[in-house]
């Protein structure tokens, strides 16, 4: 089962939804590991012909080939496979920048992927909630260090150690769409030293 | 005091811009500079008609820089309820009058990449605002703007001359019209869309982009409803203890206003909100005009907009 279910938080908390198949001149998709689940369950609600106008950028991380096949059979105007988000990053913003007004964004898998494009789609001109999301596979989150700014990607347990200062941080719910990241904050601040166990809150 | 506040001013220009359009200029009475707006923005004139008073928005057609002055353009409607025909008729410079400050309903989202503006007739005042502000801040935009004809292209030749390469106008009496479809496809990603014009362009436009995949977010539209007329009825306002008879020229709002009632309003066109309205009783229909309550809201037969709807019926009392 890849579909997680987040407990309701503070408002800054992203929520996502279900991709569903929306009129327009191209549709762009973007998604990571299990996220192809969501697009491929998409794929039976859409209109025949769908896919003729279909982008598709599509990042496996640890699913390697599992979801490929099945996507190359949507027969998509483009498959684009890509090893990471940062490899596939050049090309979604050529994508953005050359596009028109009618394009429809559906951005699937994992929060840290999903805000990352989101940023890039906002800085593009897209209103935020015009981006269609819908969370699939790992709840690993991308968190900033609020006092040393570097970020650190899929983070599984909470506190960790930053990547960058190896500070230990509280996890926060607090999200920045700028950023595109969740909140790390020094959780032995008060007290330096004392440093709960870490606990796999994400997986 | 309802409405946005009031600003006493003096008519410093009156000018005819063609056959159906005058262009009015107001500047404060006390000499101190006029509020910065910005594009989009309107202001409401108040008129004293043989001590009726009239109150029609009308959009801001000045630079929003501009502060020693707020111009207007009244586009003359022979069959409407008297406000334009005031203003064409009666309005003369030196004249003393009240308008309010800039109320902004269709103001630019300046996160947009280009703004694309569609107008049609006197839907064209917002947008020379709009422009002048743009120009100021090095914006990008184009406008496409649908006219009946030539003589009366309100400001298409100054707009055209000022703008090289970004306007486009249309005359309906040779047969142009604007390729919409192929316009709206056209569009880079970022692109706003705004319209302004009569009733059926803005469904059109609204329609075509939506059917496009347009978000919602990304196209802006203004219509100022007149107040309809119709057949004369009767109101009671519970809290004021009242009861009032609404004529068949007048709106609901102007008869609680005549009353000696201040209800809230601001844009007294159907769509701002500000004078929605509780229903505590009623038997009849309710003839809903406006733009801003919701289908449910108007099935429940709970809310009306007293600037732009009116009823039908043996009994209305109004929680006001």
């Amino acid at each position: 089962m890849s579909k997680a279910v987040f407990e309701p938080s503070i408002p800054s908390r992203p929520v996502y939804g279900a991709l569903e198949p929306r009129t327009g001149i191209s549709h762009l998709m973007i998604a990571d590991a299990e996220g192809a689940e969501a697009i491929l369950d998409m794929a039976g609600a859409a209109p025949p012909g769908f896919f003729a106008n279909a982008h598709i950028i599509y990042i496996p991380k640890r699913t390697g080939t599992l979801y490929v096949e099945r996507l190359q059979a949507l027969a998509p105007a483009q498959l684009h496979i890509a090893p990471s988000y940062a490899a596939a990053e050049p090309r979604l913003k050529r994508v953005l920048s050359s596009s028109h007004m009618g394009l429809q964004l559906y951005l699937a898998g994992t929060e840290g992927l999903m805000g990352q494009v989101m940023r890039e789609a906002i800085e593009a001109g897209i209103p935020h909630d015009a981006i269609q999301t819908e969370h699939r596979g790992s709840t690993a989150r991308r968190v900033q260090c609020v006092h040393c700014k570097g970020i650190t990607e899929d983070v599984t347990h909470d506190p960790f150690q930053c990547s960058h200062c190896g500070l230990h941080l509280f996890v926060r719910d607090h999200y920045s769409r700028r950023i595109a990241a969740f909140q790390g904050v020094r959780v032995d601040a008060e007290d330096p030293g004392n440093i709960p166990e870490a606990v796999e809150r994400f997986k | 005091m309802s409405g946005a506040p009031k600003i006493a001013v003096t008519v410093a220009e009156v000018t005819p811009v063609n056959e159906l359009v005058t262009r009015f200029r107001f500047v404060r009475r006390d000499g101190k500079p006029m509020p910065t707006f910005s594009g989009g923005a309107h202001t409401v004139v108040e008129m004293n008609d043989n001590g009726r008073i009239r109150r029609n928005p009308y959009s801001l057609m000045s630079d929003p820089a501009d502060c020693e002055g707020y111009s207007i353009s009244v586009r003359r409607d022979d069959q409407g309820r008297g406000g334009s025909l005031f203003m064409h008729r009666r309005v003369t410079p030196g004249m003393e009058m009240q308008i309010s400050n800039p109320v902004n309903l269709f103001g630019l989202d300046l996160r947009a990449r280009k703004h694309l503006m569609i107008a049609g007739g006197i839907g064209i005042t917002p947008f020379l605002a709009q422009i002048k502000q743009l120009k100021a801040t090095g914006g990008h935009f184009e406008l496409h703007y649908a006219v009946r004809s030539a003589p009366l292209a309100s400001y298409a030749d100054e707009l055209r001359a000022e703008n090289p390469g970004r306007v486009r106008v249309y005359h309906d009496e040779r047969g142009e019209a604007i390729d919409l479809e192929r316009l709206l496809e056209g569009q880079p990603l970022g692109t706003h869309l705004y319209v302004c014009g009569p009733k059926g362009m803005i469904g059109w436009v609204r329609n075509t982009a939506a059917r496009l995949g347009w978000p919602r977010g990304a196209v802006h539209h203004e219509e100022f409803l007149a107040p309809s007329s119709g057949k004369p009825f009767e109101a009671t306002l519970a809290r004021s203890n009242k009861v009032i008879q609404v004529g068949e020229h007048e709106s609901l709002l102007e008869a609680i206003e005549a009353a000696g009632v201040d209800p809230p309003y601001l844009c007294r066109g159907g769509a701002c909100g500000q004078c929605e309205t509780d229903v505590l009783e009623h038997d009849g229909i309710f003839l809903h005009n406006d733009h801003w309550l919701t289908e449910e809201q108007r099935a429940s037969c709970t809310k009306i907009m007293p600037c732009v709807s009116r009823f039908e019926g043996r009994k209305l009392v109004l929680d006001r």
